[in-house]
């Protein structure tokens, strides 16, 4: 029993209200009372602390960009704790289908003061969904797998990048993709690199070229020649194929510092699959992943991501998720990469005294990427660069971009994305830079598609002004 | 390494964010991190000083005169009177769109529930809406929104003995929202003048509001609606309904969640931003160490950020602590003791939790007044009355001596103390 019910051994009968003994501000210590933990400790895959912790104050509401411009999205509230109940309390009860609108971008993490696991509920559902009820033969599953598999796309069309970059933005074709598959014409495909992250690094000599030029810079800076500063890249599927020059900034970046540089084996991050509740094609990419960062981390190396989403899949959706060996070490080992750069190195000092001439641009709107947020990073892009010399950054707003990776790239969410977008949109109009920056490349891909501008990591920028 | 500044501001409420402000004023490099966003979100957005006394007397006309009365271990006696005025003259000055400046006596507000609420400061929006003002009203509520119901607070507030006539009605919001949309959905709607479908066409949401609207007005001077009136753009909006209307237009304010709390919010980031205070949210603080290699304890050295189990050093010179109260989980409680869990700093109660509370529900309960308490610097102290750390201080909720929901004081004591604290921590006494 709890302890705010009345004893036992009081009187029988009647209702407890009218129970002359129960004095309510005397001690329940009688020899009958025995606290109880109502809710036992649970393993971290059993939501129901998470849902018992939902006040409902639906603060979290107030940060859906969907429900802000969706009449039929119910909100996270629902997605999340709401939901997650009723599916205990009726084995029959499925999924509400508009779990596939949610886009993912997890701002209602950030939003809720009382600690409730929304995004990890949101996951489990669409997850739990797409496995029961979506049928697998469906054009809508299909699609969804395709897009999540971004990756599988883009290592095909990386060994022929300049047919790739001619055929997906070829006009019949892709009126053909919408008729038949769903994903949007709208938009312009990504372009290919014509060399990828990965063969650039292997031409410089990867892991052992690094070393080489870690070393050099300590002793140009000073520091212990044999230090012990080593990272591990993860680039993720977009540094790869598609922006390569961010995976080199990031190499120059921390081999400056004086730290070496290894690129392991790595699958996506999950991020587009966790999205399309592709919980399994996702789980084959961590184990990929996990299997060689966590031995990395291990020997002591930190992991570091280019990408705010991905850095995002490995400190908070893997734990969350899945249960691989080492995953929990990764997690709390991951970091962004300016972040980490801020943690260990004199960053902001060193950007002081630096000062970049109109190579990249002068003057920079940045959007704050949806997955910086929980991650406390949102702010970080402004704060750094208001003290470098020759450029201007600022910030253009808090509301999402409204692409969330391949949400936007649906036929039927186009719109709804350009309405999330519209206020982005229009606070980068307003903002005196035209070049625009951004943590994250789908947010950059929507930025592009809304403004024209082009949109740069804030990794090139940082390179510019230290990287001779 | 560690992430390094002058001032380090722990929590991101209204005391947290005046800290900020008032460091970063008088000088220093300030940063202010918050486990979570802003709860102001939670607030109604209306800026008391004090409605109340402890003993219950009130709505006072005066909150400045009933200071000298405070129980000498209330926050404001500590700060004192002339103290909290130069705090309300940041704030005005950082929040140019409220009203109430002009004078030292209370505003009555109405509420959403009908009830009046002596205030300080309002915002602009609902200005209109003062309970002293001798106009008519007509209270539009939404069918769908549950939240408010129009001619519900009408009743209430004829009951509570207004100088005016009230009348409710309930409409139904043009474009027909779903029963649970969220209140950022209705102010998109009119931030932005959507489009929505009124019978068989389609008509930008502001001019279809207005006209449901004018058909139930009677003769009012003044309509109230529920304070969803857009985000960003708010004031336009109002104006909008208001020259449709041609009277008065203002809002009532809500529970949570709250657009005028969160334009309050943006308001004051937006200060902090001007300011060159560094912002960060998402992770709480959960540690300190102390101890320069020669000395004692009795200074913060740093402190640590969780993130997904990583444990990241922030330093600083000074450090407030605006963590909040009970609910804001700045003050913690379990069977055996009541605590103040970053610091460990000494938190007063009685040893058995029996007396933590009285029986009725609505009683004088003490661990309303649970908290922190301080030296006249408001640096917590020990249970002997020392200082717990040289260089920590106090503000808002986590401070223990009143109980801001009874004396309607919450916002005032978390901007003086706010203030104090926050210019203490830059080095300027007091």
């Amino acid at each position: 029993m709890s302890d705010a019910e009345s004893p036992a051994d009081t009187t029988t009968g009647g209702d407890s209200g009218d129970d002359p003994t129960f004095e309510p501000d005397e001690p329940n210590t009688g020899d009958s009372f025995e606290p109880v933990d109502v809710f036992p400790d649970s393993d971290d895959f059993d939501l129901r602390p998470g849902a018992d912790s939902c006040y409902k104050c639906s603060t979290c509401d107030t940060n859906c960009p969907v429900a802000e411009v969706d009449d039929d999205f119910p909100g996270p509230k629902f997605q999340g704790p709401e939901q997650w109940r009723l599916k205990q309390t009726d084995d029959d009860y499925g999924v509400d289908d508009s779990i596939m609108d949610c886009s993912n971008c997890m701002r209602c993490d950030n939003a809720c003061p009382s600690g409730v696991p929304l995004s990890q509920m949101h996951n489990t559902a669409r997850g739990q969904y797409v496995d029961e009820q979506m049928s697998k033969t469906s054009v809508e599953y299909w699609r969804n797998r395709i897009l999540a598999n971004y990756r599988t796309s883009a290592w095909l069309a990386s060994k022929v990048p300049r047919v790739a970059n001619f055929a997906m933005n070829f006009g019949p074709a892709r009126w053909v993709m919408e008729q038949t598959m769903g994903v949007t014409s709208e938009r312009e495909f990504p372009a290919f690199a014509t060399e990828t992250f990965t063969d650039w690094w292997a031409a410089e000599g990867g892991a052992a070229g690094s070393r080489e030029r870690a070393r050099e810079a300590r002793k140009r800076r000073g520091e212990p020649v044999d230090a012990d500063k080593g990272i591990a890249y993860f680039h993720g599927c977009y540094a790869e194929y598609n922006t390569p020059e961010v995976g080199k900034a990031l190499v120059r970046v921390f081999e400056h510092f004086g730290y070496e540089v290894v690129v392991p084996d790595q699958g996506c991050s999950g991020t587009p699959m966790f999205a399309n509740g592709m919980v399994d094609d996702a789980r084959r990419h961590a184990e990929v992943t996990v299997s060689s960062m966590a031995d990395l981390v291990e020997e002591g190396y930190d992991a570091i991501a280019s990408c705010t989403s991905c850095s995002m899949a490995l400190r908070q959706e893997y734990p969350e998720l899945f249960d691989i060996e080492g995953i929990d070490d990764l997690a709390s080992h991951t970091f962004e990469s300016v972040e980490y750069l801020r943690i260990h190195e004199d960053l902001s000092g060193a950007v002081r005294e630096a000062d970049v001439s109109d190579d990249v641009a002068e003057e920079f709107a940045y959007h704050a990427p949806c997955h910086a947020r929980n991650q406390g990073l949102d702010r970080q892009a402004v704060e750094l660069f208001r003290d470098l010399d020759g450029a201007e950054i600022e910030d253009v707003g808090e509301s999402c971009s409204g692409i969330s990776g391949t949400y936007g790239w649906k036929a039927e969410k186009y719109e709804k994305s350009m309405a999330i977008g519209e206020e982005m949109f229009e606070h980068m109009a307003d903002a005196d830079g035209e070049t625009g920056m951004t943590e994250c490349p789908t947010c950059a891909m929507q930025m592009e598609h809304g403004t024209g501008y082009e949109v740069r990591h804030p990794l090139e920028l940082l390179e510019t002004a230290l990287v001779e | 390494m560690a992430i390094d500044s002058e001032v380090l501001v722990i929590g991101g409420g209204i005391a947290g964010m005046t800290s900020a402000l008032s460091a970063a004023r008088a000088g220093a490099d300030v940063r202010l991190v918050s486990y979570k966003q802003s709860t102001l979100r939670h607030a109604s957005g209306l800026v008391d000083i004090l409605g109340y006394t402890p003993d219950g007397e009130g709505p006072l006309t005066d909150p400045y005169a009933a200071i000298p009365d405070l129980p000498v271990d209330h926050p404001y006696r500590t700060v004192g009177e002339s103290t909290i005025r130069d705090a309300m003259a940041l704030f005005d000055e950082a929040v140019p769109s409220y009203r109430g400046a002009h004078t030292d006596r209370n505003a009555l507000v109405p509420t959403h529930g009908g009830t009046v609420k002596p205030t300080a400061r309002y915002p602009a929006s609902a200005a209109a809406g003062l309970a002293s003002d001798e106009r008519s009203v007509l209270l539009v509520g939404f069918e769908s929104m549950v939240d408010f119901d129009g001619p519900h607070a009408a009743a209430h507030l004829e009951a509570a003995g207004v100088p005016f006539d009230v009348r409710g009605v309930t409409i139904r919001f043009p474009g027909d929202l779903r029963a649970d949309a969220k209140v950022t959905r209705y102010a998109k709607l009119l931030d932005t003048d959507s489009e929505v479908s009124v019978g068989d066409r389609d008509r930008p949401v502001r001019e279809a509001l207005a006209e449901r609207v004018g058909a139930e007005l009677d003769g009012e001077s003044r309509v109230g609606f529920p304070a969803v009136l857009g985000d960003d753009r708010a004031g336009t909006v109002r104006v909008a309904l208001s020259e449709s209307l041609g009277v008065d237009v203002f809002e009532v304010p809500m529970g949570p969640p709250s657009l005028p709390g969160l334009r309050l919010e943006d308001r004051l980031f937006g200060a902090l931003d001007e300011a060159g205070v560094s912002i960060e949210t998402g992770n709480p603080v959960v540690d300190y160490e102390c101890g320069q290699p020669n000395g004692g304890d009795d200074r913060i050295e740093r402190v640590f950020i969780e993130k997904n189990g990583a444990r990241i050093p922030y330093s600083a010179d000074e450090y407030v602590l605006a963590t909040g109260g009970l609910v804001g989980k700045g003050v913690e409680s379990d069977r055996e003791r009541v605590s103040e869990p970053i610091f460990d700093c000494h938190v007063p109660h009685p040893a058995d939790r029996y007396d933590w509370f009285e029986t009725e529900a609505f009683g004088d309960h003490s661990f309303a007044r649970f908290g922190v308490a301080t030296d006249d610097r408001l640096r917590p102290t020990n249970a002997d009355g020392g200082v717990e750390f040289e260089n920590l201080r106090a503000a808002g909720s986590v401070l223990g001596g009143y109980d801001f929901a009874a004396e309607k004081s919450g916002s005032g004591v978390s901007i003086a103390t706010g203030y104090t604290a926050g210019r203490g921590a830059a080095g300027v006494s007091a």
